[in-house]
């Protein structure tokens, strides 16, 4: 390639680089996205060749169905246990991020649960909220707290917060951490002149340490919401979206519509609805981080 | 300045909330572990350690019907090959795009990032057909070309990075008559390395904990990964639980160690996935 001049070498780069994953990008991005859209119109069943063109009759059945979009009302608990889980998150990194014996450890400790693998985590929590056998039941027995036990996956008005605490669980410590990454990049000498002000621990963190992190709650309260929004794993391993359909989410109802009824038209027009409130959501947020963004 | 220490109150509360923190997270994985040792007729409370922590039974069970070892060397093969994949694609588009001017390159620069906020999940109604015609139903090339294909996120995060290095580095590679190439191969792939870090972290934790994508795609037993074959396993052994917990004790085991002696770069390719993506 060396004897080649650079604008040559520069056409060859440009072309070599980009083709693959542009046809990569195209074939499973772009393409999967124009025919969800093309495939929400018709009533196509997954098999046959041909299919009818029924305009918008499927975007009707998604919003006057309650069965369908009725769903995103069993979402709410994830999105309020998300906001519950960001404020621990908080909590834990204020607190890590002082002098502290064994921060460290600590660290290593609430953030562990991240990396274990999300299925088995579903199955450790099966343990956990089983009825007779369950640990937690056991745990409330110990405490004198029998009044609380509870068929924690079986009971409709719980289920949803029962799957949304592994999340929680989960995911804590990962936010923890992003929490601390933010903290120690704010400057240490807005501290020192924050204490030569004679600002007191509770000071600081209102005035100084919160302020600095706005952007990052922003971002994962998004986060939050647009996963909120996305729930599928857990209760599609763990409770198959029972009982009587209470933890069923908008995304299990979509590809049961697809893979299991067959009615890949409707499925389509779902995917397209979830794709445009994702999408409108970015959209708030970018708007709201980029003022934000515009003060500091 | 007093070097004399005081009781603190709030010191104690923080500790006193670490440890409140530190048992929330301990609580499932202790019953897990001390039920994997148990037999059958071993007592009721979940609390109990086991009669022998020597008894690998359920271990022994785990090992012969849940195919655990195919399953880590599947997961092991799908996790290698989409994120060599994902780091050569991703800083060849990250050079192309970050290096050179040209007519249409804001338009590519477009697409790329439009597509980071379409959720995949939600394409896979075509996806599927789509793999289907190409033949590659219930094979490893399914994820491994979805997990390379379909997942952006690389490209964003390699051009954040390669802005930071000066240009000055290859105009004096020019200067000494390197071809572009030998200037990608040579200056560039080199000093993306940390980007590359961070997304071989987050990379390998996402695809380790996938569960549609070889759900969905690989429904054939000997193509069983990690995720599916616990889920497969404990569909087939319900509430035998010292058999689950045994699969949960096994599946985990090797990640936790990985953390432990990895969590430094763990932590700061989280750190800069978050701040960067």
């Amino acid at each position: 390639m060396n004897n080649l001049s650079y604008s040559t070498q520069r056409k060859i780069i440009l072309i070599g680089f980009l083709a693959l994953p542009l046809a990569l990008l195209a074939l499973f991005t772009y393409y999967p996205a124009v025919r969800l859209v093309v495939q929400s119109f018709t009533d196509w069943d997954g098999i046959s060749d041909s299919s009818r063109w029924i305009g918008f009759d499927n975007y009707k059945e998604v919003f006057v169905n309650p069965d369908l979009f009725g769903v995103f009302l069993n979402q709410i608990p994830y999105v309020i246990i998300g906001i519950i889980q960001n404020i621990i998150a908080i909590l834990f990194a204020v607190i890590l991020n002082s002098k502290l014996r064994g921060r460290n450890g600590f660290r290593v400790m609430l953030f562990l649960p991240f990396i274990m693998n999300a299925v088995a985590v579903a199955f450790m929590f099966q343990y956990v909220f089983d009825t007779t056998n369950g640990s937690l039941n056991a745990l409330l027995g110990c405490l004198g707290l029998e009044s609380l036990q509870q068929s924690w996956l079986g009971n409709e008005s719980i289920v949803n917060f029962s799957l949304a605490s592994i999340g929680l669980w989960r995911f804590m410590g990962y936010n923890m951490v992003i929490y601390l990454g933010a903290m120690q990049s704010i400057p240490g000498d807005m501290y020192e002149a924050a204490k030569i002000d004679g600002a007191g621990r509770f000071q600081t963190l209102w005035h100084l340490t919160l302020p600095n992190l706005t952007k990052i709650i922003q971002l994962n309260m998004f986060l939050t919401i647009s996963g909120a929004l996305a729930v599928f794993d857990l209760p599609f391993v763990l409770t198959k979206g029972g009982p009587a359909g209470a933890s069923e989410t908008f995304l299990m109802k979509t590809i049961e519509t697809a893979f299991q009824f067959n009615n890949f038209g409707l499925a389509s027009a779902m995917s397209v609805v979830l794709l445009i409130i994702t999408a409108l959501l970015l959209g708030i947020q970018n708007a709201v981080i980029g003022k934000g963004g515009d003060k500091a | 300045m007093t070097t004399t220490r005081r009781w603190d109150p709030v010191q104690t509360l923080k500790y006193v909330l670490l440890i409140i923190g530190a048992f929330a997270v301990f609580f499932p994985p202790y019953v897990v572990f001390v039920n994997a040792f148990k037999g059958p007729d071993e007592g009721a409370s979940p609390f109990a350690l086991p009669a022998s922590f020597l008894n690998f039974d359920n271990f022994a069970t785990v090992m012969e019907r849940a195919n655990i070892l195919q399953a880590f060397s599947n997961t092991f093969i799908i996790v290698a090959a989409s994120l060599a994949g994902n780091v050569l694609l991703g800083t060849m588009v990250a050079y192309a795009l970050g290096r050179f001017d040209f007519k249409g390159k804001n338009v590519i620069l477009g697409a790329f990032l439009f597509a980071t906020i379409i959720p995949t999940i939600t394409t896979q109604v075509v996806v599927f057909s789509l793999i289907q015609s190409m033949g590659l139903y219930n094979s490893l090339s399914a994820p491994i070309l979805l997990f390379i294909g379909a997942d952006v996120i690389q490209i964003y995060i390699y051009l954040q990075f390669i802005r930071n290095i000066p240009y000055e580095l290859d105009e004096s590679g020019m200067i000494d008559g390197a071809s572009l190439f030998r200037i990608y191969r040579s200056i560039i792939f080199p000093l993306l390395g940390p980007a590359t870090a961070t997304l071989v972290i987050l990379k390998t934790i996402n695809i380790y904990n996938e569960l549609y994508i070889p759900f969905l795609y690989m429904p054939k037993q000997e193509l069983v990964v990690v995720s599916t074959s616990i889920m497969r396993f404990a569909g087939n052994n319900q509430a035998q639980w010292g058999f689950i917990c045994a699969a949960i004790l096994i599946i985990m085991i090797p990640t936790v160690l990985l953390y432990l002696f990895l969590q430094k770069y763990i932590f700061s390719g989280v750190m800069n996935g978050a701040v960067k993506g």
